[in-house]
């Protein structure tokens, strides 16, 4: 009998050699005549062990963590293929691994463990049966039962997904679209780009909900440039979706249409605004469109439109399957489901971490980041993407809800976590908010435009280091510019760019050289 | 470099339009993918094909102008032959992404935004690609390589000039 193998084709394990690993493996199992299957299945996202190499035994899969090409040959002479343990990179069973097994899998209950690509694998592990009760009910019921499984928009602005839906059932139109944000641009964020490539079915299972709920026939997932994996892992799937007749004019026999195509972005940040992001798709520049209308009545092409992020259509198929109940028993307050963290920059154990709502910044960088990576000390994390506010240990207490990070004025978005050691410039990364801005303003509003590049100049001024009362001036300039924007800009790439520059300002006066008195009078 | 005449690049446009022509017909919604398809064929968008672009969607030229020069990953003039994009977002600045960038722009002796002299590599900035866990990640050519030290990053510049 075959053993099976498991070696990641995520790209993040491709980013540390994982085909190499694979290629070794097949080598050298064929060099000892031992019989294998290798499986090419996603990641698990405990991306600080990738190549994470799974072998699986009548006990369950032994992991081996970290695995170069050059470790191969030594993993067989002490018995790999058999699941034994007593290689130093081997992990034991994977599923006990604290990190995993801490963790509430709703969304991501699949990645890691199937084969991406094989409609079979997805369906043997619970796919499509969210899809399958959706076609015996109502679009109505649909759209009631995501309300009220109380899940909110995962791309960060948290708005309630049922409501959005709801608005675009009762729009009367010829056609209406399913829209996927997919342009994942935040720094330390990858969960769009995880469940695009280590589950793609899933996101399609959603998208195709989400078409027989509101009456759309046609959807686009919009996926940035920089994934490349990821169209490739979509369109594949798109592909088999639709020859096994769960996508296309007869969606599994309910005789209704759902067509869905992927769009490649092109290097836009600003794309991932969602009217910004309907302007691409229409063939045009990236520039941000007033609301209202909103996209759900004047949408794309001027359609009734949903448009939700990966995360958000992802997690609908496990809502339908298993009820909202059961969804909405997990979370806090009006936050409810899980959030999938994703723990990335100066720490020790990076990688996916979905859990309930609730659990502390604290946990999270240190239960299971293990502290930072470089040994020191960790001297503040950003949470939110490049537009969120940086937190200094004082807040780290605070649990993991819209509503928490909210009143200290600072957004949770889409889950990332990007973690600085005390060697980090506050200042510096002030300004870099204010210079990525300037980079990535579409232009069209003027405090974005304009204010960003005076931003840049004035913490220049700052960090030069002209004495006393003239900096205390320009920290007084840059707090009435941050005003400006945060009152002024159409949407949130101008609008939020203060957030990391103030929380900087705030909790570090002293690398923008004032004292904590000098920042409060200012 | 003198960029070749458009006649060069003519018939392989003409083909990428009449591929995303729908009954002969193509919408302004196209631009993109054809955008894609011309500078994946040719590596780059020759400015000259503008003209025929704006007539092929009825458009004007300044709005077909317009898209390609609002998107950085369009090109307008032909690559080096191995592109590095090194990841300037916060995570990789926190693993070290500035010391890699100034290690890699004197290893290649040319700066962000350049190219070497004998247009072998070119130097780009990138806002994340997603690998932020496994920080410093860069992109050579199409290959992600993640956890990149200035000894990686020999190692794998080593191997392309190997190659080429």
């Amino acid at each position: 009998m075959s053993v099976r193998i498991y070696v990641p084709a995520d790209s993040a394990a491709l980013a540390l050699g994982a085909d190499e690993v694979a290629s070794a493996i097949a080598r050298e199992a064929a060099l000892r005549g031992v019989a294998i299957d290798l499986v090419r299945n996603g990641t698990r996202g405990l991306l600080y062990l990738e190549p994470l190499v799974e072998v699986e035994t009548a006990a369950g899969r032994v992991g081996f963590g970290n695995v170069d090409e050059s470790d191969v040959a030594a993993l067989f002479d002490a018995g790999f293929q058999n699941g034994e343990g007593s290689h130093p990179l081997a992990l034991g069973l994977v599923e006990q691994i604290p990190y995993l097994a801490r963790q509430t899998r709703l969304t991501f209950a699949r990645s890691g463990i199937t084969d991406p690509l094989s409609l079979d694998d997805y369906q043997q592990h619970g796919g499509y049966r969210g899809l399958r009760k959706a076609v015996a009910m109502t679009p109505a019921d649909i759209v009631a039962s995501v309300t009220a499984s109380g899940l909110r928009g995962r791309g960060g602005a948290a708005f309630p997904t049922g409501i959005k839906w709801n608005t675009v059932l009762r729009a009367q139109a010829a056609q209406k679209y399913i829209v996927c944000n997919a342009d994942e641009g935040d720094s330390g964020t990858f969960a769009d780009r995880i469940v695009m490539e280590s589950d793609p079915f899933v996101l399609i299972e959603g998208m195709t909900i989400a078409g027989l709920a509101v009456g759309a026939t046609h959807g686009y997932i919009y996926v940035r440039s920089e994934y490349p994996h990821a169209i490739a892992a979509l369109n594949h799937a798109i592909g088999t979706a639709t020859r096994a007749g769960l996508l296309g004019p007869d969606v599994a026999g309910s005789g209704r249409a759902f067509i869905l195509e992927v769009r490649k972005g092109a290097g836009a940040y600003i794309c991932g605004e969602e009217t910004a992001l309907l302007e691409s798709i229409e063939g045009k520049r990236g520039v941000v469109r007033a609301k209202p209308p909103l996209p759900a009545l004047a949408g794309l092409f001027g359609q009734p439109t949903v448009i939700n992020n990966v995360l958000s259509l992802a997690s609908v198929p496990i809502i339908l399957d298993k009820g909202a109940q059961f969804y909405q028993d997990f979370g806090m307050g009006r936050s409810r489901g899980t959030l999938p963290v994703q723990l990335a920059g100066n720490i020790k154990n990076g990688g996916l971490i979905e859990l309930a709502f609730g659990a502390t910044l604290r946990e999270i960088l240190y239960d299971y980041g293990g502290g930072s990576a470089s040994g020191r000390p960790i001297k503040t994390v950003q949470v939110g993407g490049p537009l969120g506010a940086y937190l200094p240990e004082s807040q780290w207490d605070t649990p993991l809800d819209y509503e928490a990070f909210a009143s200290l004025w600072a957004v949770l978005g889409h889950g990332g976590i990007v973690v600085h050691d005390d060697s980090a410039d506050m200042a510096k990364l002030a300004r870099y908010a204010m210079e990525f801005c300037a980079v990535e303003s579409c232009g069209k509003c003027t405090p974005c435009r304009i204010g960003s590049t005076r931003g840049v100049e004035v913490i220049d001024k700052i960090r030069k280091g002209s004495e006393g009362s003239e900096r205390t001036q320009q920290v007084i300039l840059l707090r009435s510019l941050c005003d400006t924007m945060l009152n002024g800009s159409l949407c949130a790439m101008g609008g939020m760019t203060p957030y990391p520059v103030l929380s900087a300002l705030n909790h570090y006066p002293e690398d923008f050289g004032q004292s904590a008195v000098d920042t409060r009078a200012a | 470099m003198n960029a070749p005449d458009i006649a060069t690049f003519s018939p392989a446009i003409g083909e990428i339009l009449h591929l995303h022509a729908h009954q002969g017909y193509l919408g302004q919604d196209q631009l993109l993918p054809v955008l894609h398809a011309i500078q994946d064929r040719i590596g780059f968008i020759p400015p000259e094909s503008v003209e025929g672009l704006a007539q092929s969607f009825n458009v004007s030229r300044a709005e077909v102008h317009g898209v390609i020069t609002f998107y950085h990953y369009f090109k307008t003039s032909p690559p080096a032959r191995c592109t590095v994009q090194i990841c300037r977002a916060e995570a990789c600045q926190s693993m070290g992404g500035d010391a890699l960038l100034a290690h890699a722009e004197q290893g290649l002796g040319c700066g962000l935004h350049a190219h070497t002299a004998d247009n072998a590599f070119a130097l780009e900035p990138v806002y994340c690609l997603g690998h932020c866990a496994t920080a410093p990640a860069i992109m050579i050519n199409d290959a992600i390589h993640a956890k990149v030290t200035p000894a990686r990053f020999d190692k794998l510049i080593g191997k392309v000039k190997e190659l080429a």
